[in-house]
């Protein structure tokens, strides 16, 4: 069976999508040999992201096994995850720059 | 394993054996590509930069430029100013002529104006073409091969992928004894603890750290957001979320060996093994940096495609998204096939084979597709 989707590390609490993927897919992935299986809320593109598991506003998006940036909302399984819903936290002159005003 | 390569005097290998024409400043440019045009086996190194630079960045352009002259894939150079530009031309020249190199200098202004330089050069660089191509290829052992890394046009196949790849081809030579480096600074944002988790010494993980601080503080001085321009709006369309992301798929293709050194743009390493050369993200000056330190064979991963090269180093273009592959097959050199991740070592060791391949002198499509002549030089500025 062609895989749909990739986990990177076990920590992870997103996927990613090799494949485009519908809204209402089922998507069975192996994490760490494990089955899991989400289905989809939103489509998906080819190379995006989707949650795994219920992240809370303000908490750690890990893939590769590292934080790559924190929920800017609350995010349910089988959301898609991207800059809609995801703020990096490095680089942002903006925000320190607001900070010193 | 072994490859055919050019021996100079400075005891380095090249894999080409190109006559270089350099413009010091781009008010020597169009000069350069004339006499570039006019001489097959030479190829120019076509910049827009050289005048109105702040000390250190006059510094850092001295430097490269030498240092790219130095590259072991050119046998000899042609250097061309306009005569009040401030890059030290005389000094660049003494330091390739000490390294045994040949090379020649021409000053539009003294030798009065670009007609009579072409002319001039054009002659010069006509025999050292001819000399140059005297010299043959000898077998080597591969650890006199100095690999560089680049990625561009970035996606999630990227870090998933190509990345992988190239850093595995990156440990074979590594673990043969040989040179390799990869840059982009800007690029390292969120991961640089892994890689100075992997230095030799803790004071070279902590210049890792500050080399990369240093990098992220020209943002947050600006008071701008990196997002939109670092991920890029290709990298965000691409999946690609945060700098965070980007960068723990971009270090992959620097492998898994250790960190030896990190040094400043332009500059070159001084041992053997793993290194890290400064520099932003932005793909050509960062090519520049790579073939300054000395890289002979360079990969460049790349998810959206992108047919850039650079001058003097074949660049080897690597994706690992099947549809850009169909799309750009003219400029894409090898293929990543994902559904094979769980055997990255071993299309690891098919690039390294492609590597030799075009280290004997297999020509890559960038090469022959002629985008191999336009690059840049860095600068933080401002320019005054």
């Amino acid at each position: 069976m062609e895989r749909k989707a990739i986990v990177l590390n076990s920590k992870d609490n997103v996927a990613t999508a090799l494949t485009d993927l519908s809204a209402g897919d089922t998507i069975e992935l192996a994490v760490d040999d494990k089955p899991v299986s989400v289905k989809l809320l939103n489509p998906v593109q080819f190379g995006h992201k989707f949650s795994l598991i219920d992240i809370k506003a303000g908490s750690p998006i890990l893939k590769y096994g590292e934080v790559i940036g924190e929920a800017s909302m609350d995010i349910t399984p089988g959301e898609h995850v991207h800059v809609h819903n995801v703020a990096s936290t490095r680089g942002r002159g903006d925000v320190t720059a607001g900070a010193r005003k | 394993m072994s490859f055919w390569g050019y021996p100079r005097p400075d005891g380095l290998v090249g894999t080409r054996n190109h006559v270089a024409i350099v413009p010091t400043v781009v008010c020597a440019t169009a000069t350069a590509r004339q006499v570039s045009d006019n001489v097959r086996g030479s190829v120019p190194f076509l910049h827009q930069q050289g005048c109105a630079l702040t000390p250190s960045d006059l510094e850092m352009a001295n430097r490269t430029l030498t240092n790219l002259a130095l590259n072991p894939n050119i046998a000899s150079v042609v250097l061309i100013s306009l005569g009040c530009d401030p890059i030290d031309i005389d000094g660049i020249a003494e330091k390739i002529a000490a390294s045994g190199k040949p090379v020649e200098k021409f000053v539009i202004q003294e030798v009065g104006g670009t007609i009579a330089t072409t002319e001039k050069a054009t002659r010069v660089a006509r025999q050292m073409v001819s000399d140059a191509s005297r010299i043959n290829r000898e077998q080597f052992d591969d650890s006199k091969l100095m690999f560089g890394a680049e990625c561009g046009g970035s996606d999630t196949t990227s870090g998933l992928g190509a990345n992988p790849a190239i850093g595995a081809a990156f440990d074979i030579l590594v673990k043969q004894g040989g040179r390799a480096v990869f840059s982009e600074t800007t690029e390292f944002i969120g991961a640089e603890h892994l890689l100075a988790r992997r230095a030799v010494t803790p004071e070279v993980g902590q210049q890792i750290i500050d080399f990369v601080r240093r990098y992220e503080e020209r943002f947050l001085e600006k008071g701008v957001d990196m997002r939109g321009t670092n991920p890029t709006k290709g990298n965000i369309q691409g999946g690609l979320t945060t700098i965070e992301e980007k960068s723990l798929g971009a270090i992959s293709k620097g492998g898994t060996e250790p960190i030896e050194e990190i040094y400043e743009y332009g500059e070159r390493p001084t041992r053997a093994g793993l290194s890290i050369a400064d520099g932003p993200g932005f793909d050509a000056p960062s090519l520049t940096a790579m073939a300054a330190a000395g890289a002979t064979v360079m990969f460049f991963s790349t998810g959206r495609g992108t047919p850039l090269g650079t001058p003097f180093v074949p660049v080897i273009k690597v994706t690992a998204n099947g549809p850009s592959y169909e799309k750009m097959k003219d400029n894409i050199d090898f293929y990543v096939d994902l559904t094979r991740k769980e055997h990255i070592a071993e299309i690891g060791a098919e690039l390294y084979a492609e590597a030799l391949q075009v280290a004997s002198g297999r020509q890559t499509k960038s090469e022959i597709l002629g985008q191999d002549r336009d690059n840049g030089l860095f600068l933080v500025g401002p320019l005054a």
